[in-house]
Formats: structure tokens, C-alpha cells, sequence
């Protein structure tokens, strides 16, 4: 509050740079405390990246390591765990894909087309609720549902019949994981297509009506096309985050499993790396990753921008 | 690259008190063009709405109904309850009696409230900073700010640096390491941008300097946007259990709710810590299924309590320009 100053309102930038920064002061000093904290714990990790051409001893540190070029790449490579981790990803990635994906645009497609406001707020708080609970949470109400003890079972065996644990059935757990991203994320992930069907004038819908479109053509030629952007927006988002699937749903849910279905390329570097204090290695599996997304990334903007759209961002 | 995130102010205006004007609600009126909905078509769409609001009540509500049962309705039902017959608190008492939980809950709540306080300062701060066209470097910190949302050390590095400065064990381990969210800067400058410039330049005329300015007029005009963003931290906090694996996993004094969850409800076991307490036996062998659902219901009552406050200011429109359409 002290730093009450009187320059001029203009912020023109003839001005030199001592001045300006006299002027600026005080929003410099603004930005100090985060700067602070995303140099110290994003970018000095990037240098503690080196430790991926390293065995990395914690004893003596990062300085007095011993270097050891690309060896941890060449065990990496050579190591079946680390390839199942991969195809797991990427399989996981195409299922999210195909069955996610689409559903999001169906229910704004649905919640857009109900008249009244009231019951469309209704709907959307309550489809956006499992996107604030954490996946500890998530996963238990899963568990509490269709796990050995859950209802699901509950009902099957007061009515005798077999039951069925799909909580820890590795070869069902593609399914799993879907269907609980789709009910923790899908609701949350209506708000951009939403958005979208809102920026579509109105006007158009009742010139095509008056010209006599019925309601599919108005869908097909005005509503798809005025959301098109978004969709191929989210899309291309989708492709460069290929890597990703998660990572605390994972963890939690490795134990029930098995690491065969449950270990992911994010996982990986904690299982191989941390928890077994083999740390050049899970580092080495961590820059893998890392640069094969920033490539995807850089693909799917290239994409992006042969369709016309304006480039992606994404957290 | 900075520029393709644009985040549209709410369609609605505001004036400076930051007050939404009265709107009326009106009756939803089908448009004179539009054709009549097939019966069909209706019920089709009311069943899938339906299900939607089934998949996320239904779930929450058989947790809170078993919460509150006595273990003879548990038993009748051979598992979860779906309707109250005998209501009791008991699960709740028991719980709260419960050193490990009442411990977990303290953490929770303080790791919450000061990680949000120090997120939302430093987010805050920064997001001002950034928001005035024309100064010095806020090019060139913006860079580096969003660098980071593309390129990051990953869990190793960022692991080793924290513990090498000491962290281990520590609570700062827990808030600092993660307590930038550079899109919530992002979305806080896009708003601090858009405040009225001739209110900031008559406060600036008058002598008031950039504190003085953030503080009197660009805050209390985006009261929505702090009070999302303040969620979106908060969440967060109240939802993190993988820092507390990482840094303090032995340490049951400092296990934070979400925690006790997973080790307890989730994985089945018993708390340590527990065993001393007058309650030891319930929490150190397989407890009771109400006692399990309470803790379930513990750690969502917080996030229902804040919610429906926040559920207006969603629709405010925080994230519906946060994609360019």
C-alpha cells in the first residue's frame, strides 16, 4: 500500500527504460513471487533433467554424480516394463478417444436444447460436481458400486447369481478407467462445447426454419459447423496429450490390478524411479515422455493450423 | 503463441461495484419456428438427462443413507443401505472420536485454507502485474510464465529438487511446489485487463499508485473471477494425496483427509495411530461399512458447502470464453 506513485497516466514506451522501470516498479514487484516460485520448481527440475545421463547417487548429489551418456536410454529401451507402460498408454489413449471423446458434444448438443433455464443450471451443477471430487474419492464410489463388496454385487448375490468384480479385473480395466474418466471429467467437459453452441446466432436457425429446414438439417448444416472449431480444437488437444492418461487414478488402482494392466508412462517414472531410489533411470523415462509430447504437441498445432484454427493451449 | 488463449469478460455487464444487473427471469418460450418436439424424442431425452443426474446422486446418496445406518440395517441390506430405515450418528460420533481422522481433517483444512491464501496472493499479485499494457518486460515474463504449461522437468527432477532444499517431510512441500497455476494467472489478467482503463486513469490522476489501484478497484470488480479461481485452488488442495505419498508417507500425524481415505476406505486398512485411541479397535480392524461411508461423506461435506455459492459465478462465464470458439 506505501508505494503511492504520481507519475503520469500515458504509458507510452519512448520513454526510456529507466524511466519505465521506475514507472513499472511497482507491477514488477508483483510478479517477483511467482516468477520465484516457477523458476526454483519448473525450471530448475528442467535442469535437474541431466540426471537422466546420469547414476544418479543422492548421496553426493546432482554436481558429483557419475555421467553415463545414454545408458539409462539404452536399459530403458531394452526393458519390457517400460514398453508395456507405453502400449498401455497409448491403447488407453485411443479407447478414451473413441468413447469419451464424442460424448461431451452429445450432452451440450442435449442440455442446449432444453427450454427451460432453470433445469439446464439444474443439470449442469450436477454434472459438473465429480470434476471437483479428487480420484481418491472417485475411485472409492466406484469401488463402493461395482466392487466385490458393492452394491452391484450386493444385488447379484441376495438374487444368487455369480458375481462379477470388475474393480480387479486387469483385462477389463481399459473399460474401467474409462467409464470413470467419463464420469468424473465428461460433465466438466461440456462447458467449451456449450460455449460454443452459444455463440452460434440464433437468427440463422430461424431463417433456415422459415425456409423450411427441418430440425436434423439445422443440426447438420448450422449447429456442427458453428461448433466444428471447438470439436476439432479439443480434438487436436486430445491427440497431443496422447502421453497422458492420469496418473493418481493409476496409482491408486495398481494394487487391485496388477502392474501388467495398471502402469502407464506417468507412472512408470515413480514405480522404476522413486520408489526404488533408481532415479537417473525414472528421469530418463520422464524426458522420454516429455519430448515425444512437446513433439505431439507441435504436430497437433501444425494440424490445427491446416484446418484453419488459430493454434492450441492447453495447461 | 501468447495470444491464442482468449478469455471473453461474462456477456453479462457489470458495472464497477461489481453488481450483475436484476435480471427478470422469463418463461422459457419454445420459438414460433420451431417445430413441436416429438413425444419420442422427449422422453428420449428426458431418460438420458435423467440418467446423467442418476449417475451422480444416486452414488452420493446410498454413501450418505449407509453413513447414517446402524449396523443391524447394514446387515439386513448385506452392504450398503439405499433407504433410511434407523438413523443414527453414530458412525459420525465414532468417527470424529477418532484421533487419526480428527488429525487428517485439521490438515486438510490448514493445508487448504493457507495454500489457497498463498496461491491466490501470489496469482493475484502476479495477474495485476501483467494485466498493464505497456510495461516493462510483461512480454517477456508472460514467456516464461506459459513456457512452463509446455515443457516441464517432470516428477523426478522436481522431486529431487525439493527434497535437496530440504522438503522432505516438511508442509511447505506440500503448498509451494504446485501453488503457481499459470492458467489461473491467465485467467485473472484476462479479466484485470478488461477493468474499466478511465476509472484506473482518473484513481491514477488522483494519486493512486498500483497497489492502491489493484486493491480498490481491480479486485472489488472481479469478485466472480476471484471467488472461481479461489475454488479451482482450493479444490485442489483439498483433493491433493499424491505430494503427502511423495514427501511425508510414513508420517500418519500429517496425513491429510484424502489420505485417510485411500488407506482406510479405499485400501481397506486399518489407521495406525488409531490403535491407542478409544475408538482403536472400530478404525485398526475392518470398520464397520457406516463408520467407512462417514469418512466418504467427510471429505465431500466441505466441497457441497462452498459449491452451490460458487455454481452462479460458473455461469458468470469464467471458462466459456477459456477456448477460442
Amino acid at each position: 500500500m506505501s508505494s503511492v506513485s504520481t507519475e503520469p497516466p500515458a504509458r507510452k514506451n519512448k520513454l526510456s527504460l529507466r524511466v519505465r522501470l521506475r514507472r513499472d516498479r511497482s507491477l514488477l514487484l508483483m510478479t517477483v513471487p511467482a516468477v520465484a516460485l516457477l523458476l526454483v520448481f519448473n525450471y530448475v527440475p528442467l535442469f535437474g533433467l541431466l540426471t537422466a545421463f546420469q547414476d544418479y547417487n543422492p548421496l553426493v548429489g546432482v554436481w558429483n554424480s557419475e555421467w553415463v551418456g545414454f545408458d539409462q536410454f539404452v536399459t530403458l529401451f531394452g526393458d519390457s516394463l517400460f514398453w508395456g507402460s507405453l502400449t498401455n498408454t497409448l491403447y488407453l489413449s485411443f479407447v478414451q478417444l473413441i468413447l469419451f471423446f464424442p460424448i461431451p458434444i452429445a450432452l451440450a448438443l442435449l442440455l442446449n436444447s432444453v427450454l427451460s433455464e432453470r433445469l439446464r443450471n439444474f443439470i449442469q451443477s450436477i454434472a459438473y460436481l465429480p470434476h471437483f471430487f479428487s480420484w481418491v474419492l472417485a475411485i472409492t464410489i466406484f469401488q463402493q458400486m461395482f466392487g466385490g463388496a458393492g452394491l452391484l454385487n450386493q444385488f447379484l448375490r441376495s438374487n444368487d447369481m455369480s458375481t462379477w468384480d470388475i474393480m480387479t479385473n486387469p483385462d477389463t480395466f481399459v473399460l474401467l478407467i474409462t467409464s470413470q474418466a467419463i464420469w468424473k471429467e465428461a460433465g466438466w467437459s461440456i462447458i467449451v462445447f456449450l460455449a460454443a453452441l452459444a455463440a452460434i446466432n440464433t437468427d440463422l436457425y430461424e431463417s433456415s426454419a422459415v425456409d423450411g429446414a427441418g430440425r436434423w438439417r439445422r443440426l447438420w448444416h448450422i449447429t456442427l459447423p458453428g461448433m466444428s472449431g471447438v470439436i476439432m480444437l479439443m480434438l487436436v488437444l486430445r491427440l497431443g496429450n496422447a502421453l497422458t492418461v492420469g496418473f493418481e487414478q493409476f496409482l491408486i488402482q495398481r494394487e487391485a490390478v496388477g502392474h501388467e494392466a495398471a502402469d502407464v508412462l506417468d507412472t512408470f517414472a515413480f514405480y522404476y524411479g522413486i520408489a526404488t531410489n533408481n532415479y537417473s533411470y525414472g528421469a530418463a523415462a520422464g524426458l522420454f515422455k516429455s519430448v515425444i509430447s512437446l513433439l505431439l504437441i507441435w504436430g497437433a498445432n501444425k494440424l490445427a493450423h491446416a484446418f484453419g484454427e488459430d493454434g492450441l493451449y492447453r495447461k | 503463441m501468447t495470444e491464442t488463449l482468449t478469455i471473453e469478460r461474462t456477456k453479462e455487464k457489470r458495472d464497477v461495484t461489481g453488481r450483475k444487473p436484476v435480471r427478470h427471469r422469463k418463461r422459457a418460450k419454445r420459438p414460433v419456428w420451431e417445430e413441436p418436439p416429438t413425444a419420442a424424442g422427449q422422453t428420449a431425452k428426458g431418460l438420458t438427462l435423467g440418467v446423467v443426474v442418476a449417475v451422480v446422486l444416486v452414488p452420493l446418496w446410498i454413501i450418505v443413507v449407509t453413513s447414517l445406518s446402524t449396523q443391524a440395517a447394514v446387515n439386513r441390506a448385506g452392504g450398503l443401505v439405499i433407504w433410511p430405515t434407523d438413523v443414527t450418528f453414530e458412525a459420525y460420533r465414532v468417527m470424529l472420536g477418532d484421533s487419526t481422522v480428527r488429525n487428517a481433517l485439521l490438515v486438510s483444512l490448514g493445508i487448504t485454507a493457507v495454500g489457497t491464501a498463498v496461491s491466490m496472493v501470489v496469482s493475484i499479485l502476479c495477474a495485476y502485474g501483467l494485466s498493464r499494457s505497456g510495461s516493462v518486460a510483461h512480454r517477456f515474463i508472460l514467456v516464461l510464465l506459459i513456457l512452463t504449461m509446455f515443457v516441464s522437468g517432470g516428477l523426478i527432477p522436481t522431486f529431487l529438487v525439493v527434497t535437496e532444499l530440504g522438503g522432505y517431510g516438511q508442509w511447505w512441500a506440500l503448498i509451494l511446489p504446485g501453488a503457481v497455476s499459470v492458467f489461473n494467472i491467465l485467467v485473472l489478467r484476462a479479466f484485470y485487463s478488461d477493468t474499466s482503463t478511465d476509472l484506473i486513469e482518473a484513481a491514477r490522476i488522483d494519486g493512486a499508485g498500483d497497489w492502491r489501484i489493484l486493491w480498490s478497484i481491480v479486485l472489488p470488480t472481479s469478485r466472480a473471477v476471484t471467488a472461481v479461481i479461489a475454488l479451482f485452488y482450493g479444490v485442489g488442495y483439498w483433493n491433493s494425496f499424491f505430494n503427502v505419498m511423495l514427501y511425508m508417507p510414513t508420517d500418519s500425524e500429517k496425513w491429510p483427509l484424502q489420505y485417510v481415505l485411500l488407506t482406510y476406505v479405499n485400501r481397506g486398512n486399518g489407521l495406525p495411530g488409531s490403535v491407542n485411541s478409544g475408538f482403536g479397535s472400530q478404525f485398526s480392524q475392518t470398520a464397520p461399512l457406516s463408520l467407512q461411508m462417514a469418512v466418504v461423506v467427510l471429505t465431500i461435506v466441505p466441497l457441497l458447502l462452498v459449491y452451490p455459492f460458487m455454481q452462479k459465478h460458473f455461469r458468470t462465464g469464467v471458462l466459456t470464453g477459456a477456448v477460442k470458439g
